[in-house]
């Protein structure tokens, strides 16, 4: 190894330390009671403890939010994908006007860099009035409107790709629209709609304004619930360090088997 | 890349030759042109284009609940000349650049230099990759939470590693001058992976015969990143930029978390003025004059963002 290599390695693995250790530090901040923690000692026994406390204890709610964010990620994130894909397939391949296709997709890129919180006013209101606030209707609804920008601009993006000889032969073979998507398209894109339902699940997991107006007691999100830790009067420090540490689970497992996929995603729409 | 590189792609015809053929003679095209598209269409009707008109028309009304349901009285115009008035709305509005511009300047910097050496690194790519990706996959309101403990006065991190090098702990989150500068710090850990991500993306794309080209003629390593690289990369670095900068006025999160606004309003950023406003204080119509002056002044920002990229896009 030469002595430039050995340096850039130097400092990436420093930049790597930088990233990593406060991850490090809240997994230590996990496993030592709140006193240790308080007392800032270096030597503590390691303890379960708080995590007991914040998926077991009675006052906990913690496992609640969990199913509620997967429930409101999984609903938002099958939603988006069920409607950016007919939509994506139809702006790329089925000759709409440009004014269609730019007007649309101009409209999700500039919707998408509107901040989240300038709707959430509106969005509840609306919710008030129809009856649906406190539902996990109103939540996932949200999610979808978030999210449906980025998804059909990556959607469009894939489906763009698919070449237009195979479309044809499909429908000169007798195939609608229908029959060209599920069998055609579908197929052919399948790692980017992987790569777009993850971004979005994570997306919707991590989302936390929207989540905070449209949600109460029962339907509260993971992000709201950890947010709630932070608002007591004395805050619970190593509660909050094991209910973190617990809510990355699913982001740190889907970058680890579908890194790849990820990185599509966040490159090729580029405008999240 | 660029958000209107796509949509001119889309624009394109792919087979000219076969365009006279008309689509009407292709079976089942008719009604599934519709159909295909409508949901997205009735979506963003639906859940975009109302909630701006509710938020017009609020905006001119004062809105009170009585009995859970909504009670209107208009007042005109009153609450847009109100905001002028406003001392957080004009913090927020202070707060928000000079978050927006000194984070996103450092990210960029960084992330450009990380991009450079990784894109260069022989082995363990991967491995750099996916630890800097964490952060951005992270929710922001855990990120909020770590550093509201490694920022602690009495057991936190920080305060740990000044005292090591000699310095006197400080008060990071509920010292007024230093508030915004430990919030930036932040943002700066949270998205520079994603500068980095897209700069590695735009910087692996370039063409590689003129770097050959380059060091053939004898250019050194710096010559070479200072007259081929930086050049090649400008539109890459000025759209990420721009788009990084808006996307900075999202920020709630971790400032939620981490400050609530305060000391003061020194970390007092728009988003949460807004939220303040209209949830916390139940000023529904104040809060939506607030919300649709910053959605305009912001959309006025992107649509110049966008006209600007479109003209850089022949180039790209």
């Amino acid at each position: 190894m030469t002595r430039a290599s050995l340096l850039r390695h130097l400092a990436l693995l420093s930049a790597a330390a930088v990233v990593l250790v406060p991850f490090l530090w809240i997994a230590t901040a996990a496993i030592k009671t709140q006193i240790a923690l308080l007392m800032g000692t270096l030597w503590f026994e390691p303890t379960l403890m708080n995590f007991e406390e914040v998926l077991f204890s009675k006052t906990s709610e913690y496992l609640h939010n969990f199913a509620n964010s997967m429930i409101v990620a999984t609903a938002s994130t099958l939603i988006v994908l069920a409607v950016a894909l007919p939509a994506a397939y139809s702006l790329a391949h089925l000759r709409w006007p440009s004014w269609m296709v730019h007007g649309l997709l101009g409209w999700s890129a500039f919707f998408h860099m509107i901040p989240p919180i300038m709707l959430a006013g509106p969005w509840y209101v609306m919710a008030q009035t129809v009856g649906m606030e406190n539902t996990y209707s109103a939540i996932v609804l949200a999610h979808v409107t978030l999210n449906l920008p980025m998804g059909l601009w990556l959607m469009t993006i894939f489906v763009r790709d698919v070449p237009n000889e195979l479309i044809e032969a499909a429908r000169i073979d007798g195939a609608g629209t229908p029959a060209v998507l599920t069998r055609v398209v579908v197929p052919v894109v399948m790692p980017g709609i992987a790569a777009t339902g993850i971004l979005i699940f994570v997306f919707s997991w991590n989302e936390f304004p929207i989540a905070l107006t449209l949600s109460r007691k029962d339907t509260a999100t993971v992000p709201v619930a950890i947010a709630k830790y932070a608002q007591e009067y004395s805050i619970a420090y190593s509660d909050m360090a094991a209910a973190a540490l617990l809510s990355t689970i699913p982001a740190v497992i889907l970058l680890l088997i579908a890194q790849r996929f990820i990185v599509r995603g966040l490159t090729s729409g580029a405008i999240k | 890349m660029s958000v209107s590189a796509g949509a001119a792609k889309a624009r394109r015809p792919r087979h000219p030759q076969r365009r006279r053929a008309g689509s009407e003679h292709l079976p089942g095209l008719g009604p599934w042109r519709w159909i295909s598209l409508s949901p997205a269409l009735i979506v963003f009707a639906l859940f975009t284009i109302v909630p701006i008109v509710t938020l017009l028309l609020m905006s001119v009304h004062e809105v009170n609940w009585v009995d859970g349901s909504a009670v209107w009285t208009y007042v005109g115009p009153d609450h847009f000349f109100a905001l002028d008035d406003d001392i957080l709305f004009r913090a927020g509005i202070i707060n928000t650049i000079i978050f927006a511009l000194t984070a996103v300047t450092v990210q960029m910097i960084l992330g450009f230099v990380l991009a450079l050496l990784v894109s260069d690194v022989g082995i363990g790519k991967t491995a750099y990759r996916t630890v800097f990706l964490l952060p951005i996959l992270v929710p922001g309101i855990v990120i909020g939470a770590i550093w509201k403990l490694m920022y602690n006065f009495d057991f936190g991190i920080m305060n740990a590693m000044v005292t090591s090098i000699g310095l006197s702990p400080q008060n990071w989150l509920g010292d007024p001058t230093l508030a915004l500068a430990s919030v930036i710090l932040v943002d700066i850990w949270h998205w520079t992976p994603f500068c980095f991500l897209l700069l590695l993306a735009g910087l692996q794309s370039l063409p590689q015969d003129i770097f050959e080209a380059a060091r053939v003629d004898g250019a050194t390593a710096w010559q070479r990143l200072r007259y081929v690289t930086l050049p090649l990369m400008i539109p890459t670095i000025v759209v990420t930029f721009v788009f990084r900068t808006i996307l900075a006025f999202k920020v709630f999160d971790e400032i939620f978390l981490l400050t609530g606004g305060g000391p003061g309003t020194s970390t007092e950023v728009l988003s949460f003025t807004i939220y303040r406003r209209f949830f916390t204080e139940d000023r529904v119509g104040y809060g939506s004059a607030m919300s649709l002056v910053t959605f305009f002044a912001l959309a006025l920002v992107i649509i110049l963002a966008m006209n600007l990229m479109r003209r850089r896009e022949p180039k790209t």
